[in-house]
């Protein structure tokens, strides 16, 4: 399987640190010589089962005396051994940021690369992630993961022929830099003479030709002069891409080649096709983002090693994306996830509704059916159940921390409200106000929700919760509507910013209501800390849920139908 | 398994062929699309396909058998299948005649036993016939995720082996490998084991190039410059959020009728004009009309829920 045979480890005075230094370039070694040996024909896959059926066992045996030696030594028993530690710790890898990946899954990846060429680096990775990764969305974090095990192609980074052809042919028409355009060995260093003026009008020229090659190697470019990447700087690799964008001032570029194609065009240009030209140069220049982003990443690689790095670039999967500190692009990411999931919740509770229980029996479709049989009734048949559908309150703190919660939550409701019989929604600040409305009116439940936020009026003093207050105005207005039908979901941290509680509201509330359940979006270890007085609710709830991320909450509302 | 693999001549040649192939009958895969079904090939293993709707899932199954020459044996999954709808069923009506029939020759039980469990009243269902033929074939298995989470344990055996168990008959295994093929349209998790067992490939919307020369290939006598700006125009409305972003096969629709009404430029009158055709949801045709109508030079980023109350069904 996997792991190497005993008789091919180097030795042991072969640390593994020594190996972890040159872990990168031997990797590298690993698959170029996979690559020789595909050629001939029998690649890497080769090797391995050669050195499984213990091909020279004595030879291997010896111990080789220096690093060299030994490096050498793995390259002669084959790219096999290099190979398959490389897929080990990449799979190592896959799991640790929370791919399931099975052991014939693991087998399956071996198998499959005994089929493709080796060198062809698409190939490669297609055949890893069809066998490795089985949902969709975790293939982010397979391609962050493959990004880093298998970009390093050694400490200076080669551009293949057609890149350093774009690049002499585009020196070539600007007449400049004579004698750059054979020096192959530095790769990246073509380019290094231009003055920022000149590499921005390549750049330009690139995006509007769209020519690929050009744009990679003007990525590597523009790393190198602008990122100031320095080895063993503790810096995330997030700084050095501000760093690099920021010269380039892309949105300066992309005005202008808006421009440039508004001139472009024999006559002006209409909305609808300068949209379009927008979103062209858009996504050429999202391209270029991404070539950046990898080539930093090449370049952070090389510099502190694969597991540090992999290390580093470890994010949780959408699902397990924690509301209350999601960035940006993560809530971003979290709203696409959002609709999916709703989908299939709906589905599966659907199912449940029909298949959970078996009603009563069916009298007359039993004797039909039994027609087919001569009147022997074989298979029963039975009615469907109809179960009662809950009535749903949803009360929501809407405040800044935990607003993030409270919208999905909203939307995750009203996205399976045909489950329940009639979906409520209040939202609170210091003040609180019914929304259900919003809701009533769009079946866009994005939108509906973001209206929420802009037009419900939950502001009653100064605009820092206090549940106590809302909770009373809430008993006073609606809580005679509380029946024994109706379920209440309250969502919130209860940082009550030392308010007055007015628990007695959620006692009242108990009383009448069927069920009373509390969310809370932050880690149990810091309910009851601070200003929060979690407990004190939790007293008349029938249940305190933590509830950080769509698993949980798509846990819970599972269970509540 | 391997056994059976390794008896087996291989379909393909190398992935540009399996390529090149797909592209004669107009299907255009994508070097990972065409990588995994060479693979699939290769290795003897399923392919679990999966993507929204309207990407061309079922089509590469039936592309595939195209390409290879087989004959394409479909189970269409629903709620409900059960075995004697995908594996086989024993044919209950025959059988109770030929025991009646046998009563007046007296036969013996045991001959009688013998005789109604034979091949010959046994109705094979898709699955088993998959395995049973003699002809290359293909086998899909269509919205594999509409069957519940117990009925998918009924194709574990055939997916990973290659064969089926029937306790009257004995094991019956396949003579030849059948490429297999089963889309999914993620309306729910599908269980580990079944994933285990299969290539998995996700068919997304394409880019922008291969939708250009999908929609090219598939719509005969349209222009360069009109599919071109269909492409684009799709793309851009994708990039919307949506309830139902517009599939492959709708921007195919769109781009016939734009023929059929014989537009040659596509301008913002035409897009919202049709727009029905490549949305099925009024709160996302109202959207992209919106949008598209709108001045890009004015509002750059996609204002997703600025816009103002409309009316729904009157």
């Amino acid at each position: 399987m996997a792991e190497p045979g005993e008789g091919t480890e180097p030795g042991p005075e072969d640390p593994q640190d020594g190996r972890r230094d040159r872990g990168g370039e031997a990797a590298a070694a690993g698959i170029t010589a996979g690559r020789h040996e595909a050629r001939a024909g029998a690649g890497a896959a080769e090797a391995i089962r050669g050195r499984r059926a213990g091909v020279e066992p004595g030879a291997v045996r010896t111990r080789p005396r220096t690093l060299e030696e030994a490096d050498q030594r793995l390259a002669e028993v084959g790219a096999g051994i290099a190979l398959t530690e490389l897929l080990a710790g990449f799979i190592g890898e896959l799991r640790a940021a929370g791919l399931p990946v099975s052991l014939t899954e693991n087998l399956d990846a071996m198998a499959a690369l005994q089929h493709i060429p080796l060198e062809d680096r698409d190939a490669f990775k297609y055949a890893l992630g069809a066998t490795l990764v089985k949902n969709a969305a975790h293939w982010r974090v397979f391609e962050t993961v493959f990004e880093v095990y298998f970009s390093l192609r050694g400490s200076e980074f080669a551009l293949t022929d057609e890149q350093a052809e774009a690049l002499a042919e585009l020196e070539e028409r600007m007449g400049e830099m004579p004698g750059q355009t054979g020096d192959r060995s530095g790769g990246g260093a073509l380019g290094d003479d231009l003055t920022p003026q000149e590499l921005a009008e390549m750049l330009m020229r690139a995006l509007s030709q769209n020519n690929e090659a050009m744009l990679r190697a003007l990525a590597r470019q523009a790393v190198r002069r602008y990122a100031g990447m320095e080895p063993g700087r503790p810096v995330g690799g997030t700084y050095y891409l501000y760093r690099t964008l920021r010269n380039l001032d892309l949105e300066g570029v992309a005005e202008k080649l808006l421009q440039q194609a508004r001139e472009q065009a024999p006559q002006p240009l209409t909305p609808l096709e300068e949209r379009l030209e927008r979103d062209e140069i858009e996504a050429r220049i999202d391209r270029l983002r991404k070539e950046i982003e990898a080539e930093i990443r090449r370049r952070l690689v090389a510099d502190r090693g694969v597991e540090a790095m992999a290390r580093t670039l470890r994010k949780p999967l959408p699902e397990d994306v924690d509301f209350m500190h999601a960035s940006r692009e993560e809530l971003a990411a979290l709203r696409k996830a959002i609709y999916p999931l709703t989908r299939k919740l709906a589905v599966r509770l659907a199912r449940k509704r029909r298949h959970g229980r078996r009603g009563p029996l069916d009298f007359r479709s039993t004797v039909r059916h039994s027609l087919s049989t001569g009147g022997v009734p074989i298979e029963p048949r039975f009615r469907y159940p109809r179960p009662s559908k809950p009535e749903i309150f949803v009360v929501a703190d809407i405040s800044g921390s935990v607003a993030a919660f409270a919208r999905f939550t909203l939307h995750l409701v009203y996205a399976i409200s045909n489950q329940f019989s009639k979906v409520r929604s209040f939202v609170f600040i210091d003040g609180i106000d019914e929304v259900t409305h919003l809701f009533e009116r769009t079946e866009d439940i994005a939108e509906a929700v973001h209206r929420v936020n802009t037009e419900a009026d939950v502001v009653w003093v100064d605009g820092h919760s206090d549940y106590g207050h809302a909770f009373e105005v809430f008993w006073q207005r609606w809580g005679k509507d509380i029946g024994p039908k109706t379920t209440v979901l309250l969502l919130g941290d209860a940082r009550n910013n030392y308010h007055a509680s007015q628990s007695w509201v959620l006692k009242e509330v108990q009383r009448r209501a069927r069920h009373v359940y509390w969310l809370n979006p932050e880690p149990r270890s810091y309910w009851d800390t601070g200003d929060s007085i979690i407990s004190e609710y939790a007293t008349y709830c029938d249940g305190v849920f933590e509830c950080r991320n769509l698993r949980q909450l798509e846990r819970f509302v599972d269970n509540l139908v | 398994m391997t056994t059976a693999a390794q008896r087996d001549v291989h379909r393909f040649e190398s992935v540009p062929a399996v390529r090149e192939a797909l592209a004669k009958v107009d299907y255009l895969a994508d070097d990972g699309i065409a990588g995994i079904v060479y693979l699939a090939d290769r290795l003897g293993k399923p392919v679990l396909v999966e993507g929204p709707a309207g990407t061309g899932k079922t089509q590469l199954a039936k592309s595939v058998a195209e390409i290879t020459g087989s004959r394409l044996i479909r189970l269409q999954c629903y709620e409900g299948l059960d075995e004697s709808k995908a594996l086989y069923e024993w044919n209950y009506k025959k059988q109770l005649l030929r025991i009646q029939a046998e009563r007046k020759d007296g036969a013996t039980w045991e001959e009688v036993e013998d005789d109604i469990f034979s091949d010959d009243f046994l109705l094979t269902r898709p699955l088993l016939e998959a395995i049973r033929a003699e002809d290359p074939v293909v086998l899909l298995i269509d919205e594999v995720d509409r069957v519940e989470i117990e009925t998918e344990a009924l194709l574990l055996e055939v997916l990973s082996d290659f064969q089926v168990s029937i306790p009257e008959l004995g094991t019956l295994t396949a003579k030849q490998v059948p490429l297999v093929f089963l889309t999914s349209n993620n309306t729910r998790e599908l269980s580990e084991a079944l994933k285990r067992r299969c290539l998995f490939l996700h068919l997304d919307y394409p880019d922008l190039e291969r939708e250009r020369e999908i929609v090219l290939a598939k719509v005969p006598g349209i222009t360069e410059g009109l599919a071109d700006q269909v492409a684009r125009i799709v793309r851009s409305i994708r990039q919307l959020e949506l309830k139902k972003p517009p599939s492959v096969s709708e921007t195919l629709d769109w781009a016939r009728t734009l023929l059929l009404l014989g537009v040659e430029q596509v301008d913002a009158a035409v897009a919202t004009g049709t727009a029905n055709i490549l949305l099925k949801y009024q709160s996302d045709i109202a959207k992209a009309t919106k949008e598209l109508e709108q001045d890009a030079s004015l509002g750059g980023e996609p204002a997703a829920g600025t816009s103002r109350p409309w009316q729904r069904n009157g």
